[in-house]
């Protein structure tokens, strides 16, 4: 039962992540995705999925998928399999990942909250494409019109890892993987759910990308976030799956802990549909909200992921809002974008930056933005451009989106 | 913790209002349809659509919602309308809105991919922000100067009812005062081609469905929430008569004057696993889709809304909701008068 009136509390429990699957442009699975982000390697490559030639922008950070003939992910049939979307390729092999990691077995009541801005768009305009083509032909329609929805990929994952059980998909567009996280922490934490599997996931379409540069907001030369030469950022795609339990169940059972999430925050900036407010009022709620939930003070915060899109007007407001935030703390707090790595994830934004956090926390780095030049003056915090090690025990990740979501996450290292 | 209905609120084919859903229900009849013309087929397609608003509601001059897509006027429509007794708390940031939709915001989708597919240098930066799931919840977000947390919610009709268990959990963790949840969904050639690809009986419709939560007991007459099950998805060891079942089993036993509002809409095969299901049901029932058509997770809000509208206008004690959805989930819900 979902609810009911007599349900009794517990809680609150603290959330340990005991698996963790990471797919990007760098790579698929931790080790290589940690290489890449430990040292900032930038993943971009010319956009190759669709025709860009009367585009502005024209890369892309894009994930060479394996051979379905060779598919390493989880067993999900060959027809099947044909059939699925990019996108649920990609968070396939993430949640894949994740759940192996994790040693749960198969269950009948296992929550699911995964973000996503696109779901399976890439099937939705194939749709659309063969629906205006003379002559009129229904070959392959039935399945692209299922496999574009969102709930066909949860059911995907839900089949190939053999669980059932609650699926909320959020769409809160960039923030959705964020949001999801911390959804899905808030049902642990409370005593709604003993383990929840959640994550973010977007794959590349042509729809969104032509929106992007249709709006002038894709960058045309480098990704450079905080940079007082940006111009725009760029597009990626991606996966991270993760399995969140109560802390006391995964020590119970001998469960390797990652790390712990230990507070969320969510806030709507009413500022503009695509345009955050400037002082960044809403992201600065979210940022305290979170230290709110978690009970830890900003001079705690040993590294802050930023959202950091490389776009003028979000990495101001986001420089605002950490400004205020941090206040006299600002000088020494570190704070980095990995989107100069592997572009703007979208919905799997949210997520992929949590698991680069768990990765820092793990092994005490902290992820560098190294195609920052010139950092822009408004910035009173310290961005990190090279890479470095560090002691880090609390971080934090921003995720701020179109329509004014904001979403804030912070980590802690293992206990 | 109960949880109390203190407003609903509806836009659908048979009008904007929850009068004018409730008077189609009453009456029973099926609305005629309305065809949509598809661009490669020579026959349009039956469909149920939102007439236009008369007169036209004013806040729709709002900056935020003038250029927006329909489904954004039908969230804010039945939002507004479920809100109208009851002014949103007064502190900021206290009042949750999720709103649950499976398809989105297509008519401006469908707009802009062909705009992209003609010339995507010439396709409009303005269209593109409406495309995005979450533009009518900003929109509304915006219209109410509410900026707490708020999800734009994906799923098939069911997911209407698990935003209802979303917005229960904010409640009952006083995360909110009290918690908007809103389905919507509108139409063009593209859902109406794509219900056709699976059934030539089933009539695609569109509109909204709203539901204002609160812990606070109602004004008189309002019901209670008191219950949502869990959703029991389709899966490849529970296929959708199955989950069907399991869902029913875990809805408390009726009374001789519970009401049922069911999701069966005259398509037998897409009314298969709900029939199955039900079969044996001796009590009142209603069927809302079979009236207004297939609005998806709109349907299943209308549903809500009916079975607290038989609550507050009849002697009758409790309503079953069933929600059998098009391809996720089995997933239910009651409303008790309080």
């Amino acid at each position: 039962m979902l609810y009911r009136p007599t349900a009794a509390k517990t809680g609150p429990h603290r959330v340990a992540i005991t698996g963790a699957g990471v797919v990007t442009a760098l790579g698929f699975g931790w080790r290589a995705n940690a290489a890449g982000f430990r040292l900032g390697h930038p993943a971009f490559s010319p956009v190759r999925l669709f025709d860009v030639s009367r585009q502005r922008a024209r890369l892309a950070a894009q994930i060479d998928l394996p051979n379905p003939a060779h598919w390493p992910g989880p067993a999900l049939g060959p027809r099947r399999l044909s059939r699925v979307d990019r996108a649920a390729r990609i968070l396939l092999l993430a949640a894949n990942e994740a759940w192996r990691q994790s040693g749960w077995q198969p269950a009948d009541n296992l929550p699911l909250v995964l973000g996503t801005t696109s779901a399976g768009m890439s099937q939705g305009e194939a749709y659309y494409r063969q629906a205006i083509a003379p002559p009129v032909s229904y070959r392959h329609q039935a399945a692209r019109i299922l496999h574009y929805q969102a709930q066909l990929q949860v059911l995907d994952v839900a089949d190939a890892l053999g669980f059932s059980g609650p699926a909320t998909i959020l769409s809160n567009a960039c923030a959705s993987g964020a949001n999801a996280l911390g959804h899905a922490w808030d049902l642990v934490h409370t005593g709604r759910a003993e383990r929840v599997l959640t994550g973010g996931y977007d794959a590349l379409n042509q729809m969104v990308f032509a929106g992007f540069d249709s709006l002038q907001a894709l960058t045309t030369t480098s990704c450079r976030p905080f940079d007082t030469q940006r111009d725009g950022l760029a597009l990626g795609e991606g996966a991270a799956v993760f399995t969140l339990e109560t802390l006391d169940d995964a020590r119970q059972r001998g469960a390797e802990i990652l790390g712990e999430i230990v507070g969320y925050g969510a806030t709507t900036d009413l500022h503009h549909l695509t345009q955050p407010h400037p002082d960044g009022d809403a992201a600065l709620a979210s940022m305290l909200e979170a230290c709110q939930t978690a009970g830890v003070r900003p001079d705690q915060i040993d590294y802050l992921n930023a959202h950091g899109t490389g776009t003028v007007l979000n990495d101001a407001s986001e420089a605002a809002a950490i400004n205020r935030w941090a206040g006299p703390h600002a000088p020494s707090l570190p704070v980095s974008s990995t989107k100069a790595c592997i572009g703007h994830l979208l919905g799997a934004a949210g997520a992929v930056e949590a698991a680069i956090c768990l990765m820092a926390l793990q092994e005490q780095w902290i992820p560098p933005t190294t195609t920052l030049e010139t950092p822009d003056p408004a910035c009173r915090f310290q961005l990190i451009r090279q890479p470095i090690e560090a002691r880090l025990d609390w971080v934090m990740s921003n995720s701020f989106g179109f329509g004014g979501t904001n979403a804030t996450l912070i980590l802690r290292r293992r206990p | 913790m109960t949880l109390f209905v203190h407003g609903t609120g509806a836009v659908s084919p048979a009008g904007w209002g929850v009068p004018a859903l409730d008077q189609a229900l009453t009456r029973g009849t099926p609305l005629a349809p309305t065809p949509i013309s598809h661009p490669a087929h020579p026959t349009p397609h039956p469909a149920r659509r939102v007439p236009p608003p008369v007169p036209r509601p004013a806040f729709l001059a709002h900056p935020r919602l003038r250029r927006s897509s329909p489904i954004a006027h039908y969230v804010a429509a039945a939002a507004l309308e479920a809100l109208e007794s009851n002014p949103p708390p007064a502190a900021p940031g206290r009042l949750g809105i999720l709103v649950c939709t499976m398809c989105g915001c297509v008519r401006y989708s469908t707009r802009f991919y062909a705009e992209t597919l003609a010339d995507p240098a010439t396709a409009s930066p303005l269209i593109f922000p409406e495309t995005v799931f979450n533009a009518p919840l900003s929109h509304l977000a915006a219209f109410l100067v509410n900026g707490a947390t708020h999800y734009t919610l994906l799923g098939d009709d069911g997911v209407f009812l698990l935003g209802l268990a979303t917005a229960a959990h904010w409640l009952s963790q006083d995360r909110v005062d009290g918690c908007l949840v809103i389905g919507a969904e509108e139409l063009d050639w593209t859902v109406t081609g794509a219900f056709r690809l699976f059934s030539r009986r089933v009539v695609p419709a569109e509109g909204a469905a709203a539901i204002y939560l609160r812990r606070e007991p109602p004004p008189a007459g309002m019901p209670s929430l008191t219950s949502v099950t869990s959703p029991h998805l389709f899966t490849h060891g529970q296929p959708p008569v199955k989950a069907a079942l399991s869902m029913r089993a875990e809805l408390p036993d009726p009374t001789p004057n519970t009401l049922l509002v069911d999701g069966t809409q005259g398509a037998p095969r897409f009314d298969a696993a709900e029939t199955a299901t039900w079969q044996d049901w001796t009590g009142p029932r209603l069927s809302p889709k079979a009236i207004l058509g297939n609005a998806l997770s709109a349907a299943a809000g209308w549903q809500c809304v009916a079975a607290v509208r038989h609550l507050q206008r009849t002697a009758g004690t409790a309503a079953l909701v069933s929600v059998v959805g098009c391809n996720q989930q089995a997933i239910g819900a009651t409303f008790e008068r309080s």
